[in-house]
């Protein structure tokens, strides 16, 4: 599965929100989109998914044009948007659900590996904020799509959480390896977390910077001390706050 | 389950306290039977009178149960519609809400005139009460669904029908359900106008029979019955929400 997108133009009556944008996700890759908030990042995810269609360009899905096609990607929101009157089985299957009948053994599976086994029969207002990110993940997972697009997933929880977050999904992801497109506005967790690295601009947003990360696989959390990964950060950082510098 | 017990049983309490207050009045001013009976004599003509009166009972309980099924279901089919065509919706809400200030005293008669003294002009009425809260409710609840749902489903590529069956309709049971129980409250009060206006049996019609001879003890008898009717419905549509809504009452228990 890849993802080309070319000059990807859109605004909101007069107001340009996304500017000649142009990035891929290769097969098997995991790239991260990073921007200060209000840069647009969430209007690229609705076109990707298509619930806008753009003024300009072209969205590719292995070649294939998919402007304004729905139901081709798996999606994990910022807030878990369980359903609540659904067990946690039940929420994890309902991506696939919409595409056909679920593969229920699959669901318990993963549900296992991520330790959540116990809480099938749970409802998601008796799991914490991180459980519920991960029956979250799970259910992305489980779609039939192939490019898993996240949103801003960790944002919402605590530092703990989300580093231990962080690593639980490295772990799972190094399993399949479906490509993932996730949006975040935490330089530390573009890096930990990615192959490669867009930085976007202020809005009206276009790809800034393209960072190829070079750290090898599997990471874990010592790599956030070593030197490498602080002058990646400074890099970053110098960047953004070129952005943010222009501001008013 | 366990503070529902105990608030019914105050309940109880507070209500037994009043009627104990009433039978206190009556025989303390020595008011005639025929005026107002004290608790006691309308118990007394609840046991007397039961046989004759069970017969009454039964066809109302028959009619309000048929009438509030029928109701809920109209009711329940026409917010689907309204709320899946928005064009017919913006035609027909307004038209349904003038269909509530028609008095039924009004209609009920017409009713009769034009369908006769069977089940239907009875039905008829039952459900033009029933319907109206449980179309409102279950109207407010589909579009009151969480828009993060909403826009879950959407990025994850559901289709209209889908998001209707998989999300709006469920987010809307709590909704619906509150919508049942006033309309199971009011199913027994139409039964019994419907009654009042020709039947052969019924709560309503025994109702007429006792004011018209000044038996003032069967009427109470005929509203305690028609009280006891209407908790025993809201309980069977309380105790079918607890089957039905799932994981939204954690804070209650």
């Amino acid at each position: 599965m890849s993802l080309t997108i070319n000059n990807l133009t859109k605004s909101f009556g007069q107001l340009p929100v996304l500017e000649d944008m142009n990035l891929q996700v290769k097969d098997h890759e995991f790239v991260a989109i990073l921007g200060p908030s209000g840069s647009g990042k969430s209007t690229l995810l609705q076109l990707i998914g298509g619930l806008l269609t753009p003024d300009n360009g072209t969205i590719q899905m292995n070649e294939e044009k998919i402007n304004g096609q729905k139901g081709l990607i798996s999606y994990m929101p910022q807030n878990p948007s369980l359903f609540p009157w659904r067990t946690v089985l039940d929420n994890v299957v309902l991506a696939a659900e919409l595409k056909g009948n679920p593969d229920y053994e699959e669901a318990k599976l993963l549900l296992k590996k991520a330790g959540l086994e116990e809480f099938q029969t749970s409802y998601p207002s008796e799991l914490s904020g991180g459980m519920k990110q991960r029956v979250a993940f799970i259910r992305a997972l489980l779609g039939k799509q192939t490019l898993l697009c996240l949103d801003e997933p960790f944002s919402a929880l605590d530092e703990f959480t989300r580093i231990k977050m962080q690593k639980w999904l490295l772990s799972i992801w190094e399993e399949n390896r479906k490509s993932i497109l996730f949006i975040t506005h935490s330089i530390e967790e573009a890096l930990f977390l990615a192959d490669r690295i867009y930085v976007l601009s202020k809005r009206p947003a276009y790809v800034k910077v393209e960072i190829t990360i070079p750290f090898s696989r599997p990471r874990d959390e010592s790599l956030i001390a070593k030197h490498e990964f602080f002058q990646l950060k400074q890099e970053i950082l110098q960047y953004m706050k070129e952005e943010l510098n222009g501001d008013d | 389950m366990h503070n529902i017990r105990i608030r019914g049983g105050r309940s109880l309490c507070f209500l037994l306290l009043l009627c104990l207050l009433w039978e206190l009045l009556i025989r303390l001013t020595e008011t005639p039977k025929w005026l107002l009976p004290a608790p006691s004599d309308v118990l007394k003509e609840a046991t007397i009178d039961f046989s004759v009166f069970y017969e009454h009972l039964l066809s109302t309980i028959n009619l309000s149960i048929i009438g509030l099924v029928l109701g809920c279901s109209v009711g329940l089919l026409i917010s689907i519609i309204l709320h899946r065509l928005p064009k017919v919706n913006e035609v027909l809400y307004p038209l349904l809400i003038l269909s509530q200030n028609i008095p039924t005293i009004v209609l009920a008669p017409l009713l009769i005139i034009w369908f006769g003294f069977g089940l239907l002009p009875k039905l008829i009425i039952i459900s033009l009460v029933c319907f109206f809260p449980i179309v409102v409710a279950s109207m407010d609840g589909f579009r009151q669904t969480a828009p993060e749902l909403k826009h879950y489903m959407r990025m994850a590529g559901a289709t209209t029908k889908q998001i209707f069956w998989k999300l709006e309709f469920p987010h809307a049971l709590p909704a619906i359900f509150s919508g049942l129980k006033i309309a199971a409250t009011y199913s027994v009060m139409g039964a019994v106008i419907s009654e009042w206006l020709g039947a052969k049996k019924g709560i309503g019609v025994y109702m007429t029979l006792a004011q018209s001879s000044f038996r003032i003890d069967r009427v109470f008898v005929a509203i305690g019955f028609i009280m006891l009717l209407s908790v025993c419905l809201f309980g069977i549509i309380r105790l079918l929400e607890r089957l039905v809504v799932k994981g939204r009452n954690e804070g209650m228990k």
